[in-house]
Parts: C-alpha cells; structure tokens; sequence
C-alpha cells in the first residue's frame, strides 16, 4: 500500500488495541448518523414482531417485551463512519429470548431487521443468536433518546453500527439473504469491523 | 454510470484509486476544495461522496468520507470527466481534514474511493428543495451546480444557513435565482432578515408539493430543519437526510 506523503497520522502508543482497524475512539462523543427524518415513535403505539420463517408469529408492545427477563450488554460499538465508543451498557432483552418465543423453522438462515420508518437491514441468523444481538430501551442507565434509536434499537455490537438499526420494530425470518437499506447502498452484507467489511467487496 | 437505476454502488467503484491533487482552494477560513484528477473516471450522482485514505509509513491508515462538491461530468468543461472536486471542512484536532488543510499541496497523490451513496442522491430531472447547513451545502451544491449546467436550475431551489457572511461556502457563486442564504449569527450590512436560525416562514414560496427534499448538515441541524420542514407541510417521507458527524 502507497503511504500518503506526509502523513503520519496520530501516535500509535496510545492506541488502543479494542480499536478495530481504521476506527477511532469518540469518547464522550455519540455521533449521530441515519438517513431518514428522526421520528417520533410514542411508547403506546410501539411493537416488535418476529415473523417470517418461524412457528410462531410473535408481537410485543412496550409492556409485554419490558416483562421479558431483562438482558444487558456491556461493551463497544463501532459505526462505518470510523468512530467506536467503549465502556456503553445497553439494557433490554436478548434476542434470544424473542426467537425462542417465535421458534425460527430449521430453514432460517438470515433475518431482516425492520424499523418503524421503513429501514431495513439484514443478517445472518447467526449473528442474532447465541448472546450477539439485542433490543435494547436503555443506554448508559438512561432511556434511549429518539436520535439514537429510542424508544428501542437492535443492538448487534460484534458488527458495524448500521447493522443495530434504530427504532427497530422487528425481525423478518428468511431462508436467503436479502439486502437492507444501507447494503444496496453499497454497503456490505455483514459490516464485520474487525475485516473492515465496510463497502459491498471489502 | 456508478449506480444502478436502484440506487446500488457497483463494485467497480469501490476499487481504491490513486487521485492526484491538482489544485486547492480555500472556501472559508475553514474550508477548502481540492481537485482531483481520478486515473479511472466514474461518474458520479450529485449528493454522493467519496472516501479519502491516508496511510501513514507504517501502514497506519486514516479515512473519512466527503462528499462531491463538483457537478457530475456529463460532457462540460468544468471539471472535465475523470476530475471531481471535494469540499473538506477543517475540524478542530480533524486527523485527516487537519491533514487536507494542512499538509496536502497540488501533485500529491491521495487514495480514494467512489462515487458511493445512491440515496442522498438526485436524479437531476425532478424537482428538489435542497437545505443544507454549514458545511452541508457541500453535497447540494454538487446539485445547484447541475442544474445550472443542464439549464435546468429551475428543478432546484436551495436553502443555505450559515453563521456569517464569512463562513458562507462558494460565496460568489451560490448566490442567485435559486438559493436562500440565511445567517444565524451575523448578517450582512441591509439584510433584510434578522440573524436566527431556519424557520417556517423562511420557506415560504419554496414549498412546491411533490418535490423531493434533500438535508444536509450537522445533526442538530439536520434535525431542526426537518421539524421545520414538516411544519411546512412537507411530507416527512419525501425527506432525505445526510448527517455530517464529527468524524475528523
């Protein structure tokens, strides 16, 4: 790879190794970034569904899925636009708790993740299973403001941040991979940040 | 073309490639435009952007995205096909804007990737209402620009916020039939509207129906703005967004 004259870029010393390559760390910074107008979803209209290729098609409101045993991840998120934040906790319930309930068919191989703004994007079932994937309501101990996905978010931390689509009201199960929003866009399919798997052939 | 009538990236356009800087502009005291020869040329759509990739002796790399300042070559003069112009905001501790203000002179090489993003992108045959703030302009003046060459500018009008006269992006040629400037914190001498920030009655008689609505700007802005537009009467899902994080 050419090097760029003149640049030497930041001190590597301090760099710190839960970077993943070509990621900064925002630190008390949470960067804003979707493509749609910002909505406002109220708490009494919202719902999850998990639906598609499963046994049981199944639709949460607020309370029904606040009543599911909670879940917490504790750890870092990392965007495509290059910024990371560590140290966050998340609360809500593991997806695994939600797909137990709808029961995917063997034949399920890739979700789609839907919001309630038409956002899409997609996932292989396997990075939402397993103790990977979350909808989560809290961040840091506080509601979810509306700009960062509130009043609930997927949460898919081990991949790119545009894969924890915000205002997310549910997973379509499916037996092939489909793009979502960002990955016809030219984005990639799975957003794995520690491959760079940030563009479509990365 | 870059994009599929869908909106998809090819692949093609997301093979790095060496641009060379042919010249550099100042825009503000913060912001400048560079023009890059492309040794493949790929036309772009007004609203997309490309990435910018430093690399560093040892194999450090750094890259940010921004976004086509120029118009799409589609036979002008300027620029010619195969060269586009970014516009880079200089952010305060910006790694790579602070290197592209700082370091980069014409003949540089610097590695790039694009054109991307065929949603914050228009089509340059139907009407659009374009808002942009600060250094969000950048993408919508790839749009103006195409307009006017296409002798179409009347498709497009354009909302422009910015704090000063000073901060304004493409000062002499913005301006026109086309464009709304607005000033939040200081106006020029006889401006007839008071500093402050977008409101509804700063739209009005630029709301047509139909059209399609592209914002551009920090988050804060891009999130006022689209309130506002919505108040206009604005349907909230003909509404794109790009949102310009700090992302140095």
């Amino acid at each position: 790879m050419a090097t760029t004259r003149g640049f030497f870029g930041r001190s590597r010393a301090e760099r710190d190794p839960r970077l993943p390559p070509g990621q900064y760390d925002a630190r008390g910074d949470w960067p804003v970034l979707h493509a749609e107008a910002t909505p406002r979803i109220g708490t009494d209209r919202w719902t999850f569904t998990v639906e598609g290729l499963v046994e049981n098609e199944v639709s949460w409101t607020w309370d029904e899925i606040h009543a599911l045993p909670p879940s917490r991840y504790a750890g870092a998120i990392h965007c495509v636009t290059t910024w990371s934040k560590f140290d966050m906790t998340f609360d809500g319930v593991s997806v695994d708790t939600l797909l137990a309930a709808a029961k995917p068919l063997p034949s399920a191989t890739h979700v789609m993740a839907v919001s309630h703004t038409g956002y899409t994007t997609n996932l292989p079932l396997a990075d939402v299973t397993d103790g990977k994937a979350w909808v989560v309501w809290d961040a840091d101990g506080a509601p979810l403001t509306t700009e960062h996905g509130g009043p609930a978010r997927l949460l898919v931390p081990h991949l790119y941040f545009w894969k924890s689509a915000k205002w997310v009201s549910g997973l379509r199960l499916m037996d092939h991979d489909e793009q979502g929003f960002w990955e016809r866009n030219g984005y990639h399919d799975r957003g794995d940040p520690w491959q760079e798997q940030r563009y479509q052939g990365d | 073309m870059s994009t599929t009538p869908h909106g998809t990236t090819h692949r093609a356009t997301l093979r790095w490639q060496d641009a060379v800087v042919l010249s550099v502009r100042d825009e503000t005291p913060t912001a400048r435009t560079l023009r890059l020869a492309l040794p493949t040329a790929r036309p772009h759509l007004a609203g997309q952007h490309y990435v910018v990739r430093l690399t560093a002796p040892d194999g450090y790399t750094a890259s940010r995205s921004y976004s086509v300042a120029s118009a799409p070559a589609d036979g002008f003069d300027d620029p010619p096909a195969g060269e586009i112009e970014l516009t880079v905001e200089r952010l305060v501790d910006g790694e790579v804007s602070g290197y592209l203000h700082d370091v980069v002179e014409p003949g540089d090489e610097l590695e790039v990737r694009g054109p991307i993003g065929g949603f914050f992108a228009w089509s340059g045959t139907s009407p659009a209402l374009l808002v942009g703030g600060g250094s969000g302009v950048v993408p919508l003046m790839s749009m103006l620009r195409q307009a006017r060459l296409t002798d179409r500018a009347d498709l497009v009008r354009l909302v422009v916020s910015a704090r000063s006269p000073a901060e304004l992006y493409y000062a002499a040629e913005i301006v026109g039939p086309q464009t709304t400037v607005l000033y939040t914190r200081q106006t020029p001498p006889g401006a007839g509207r008071a500093a402050g920030r977008l409101a509804v009655a700063d739209l009005a008689g630029l709301v047509r129906g139909g059209e399609d609505v592209f914002v551009c700007g920090s988050p804060g802005f891009a999130d006022a703005a689209t309130a506002v537009l919505v108040e206009a009467g604005v349907p909230v899902g003909s509404i794109r967004v790009e949102r310009f994080g700090p992302t140095g």
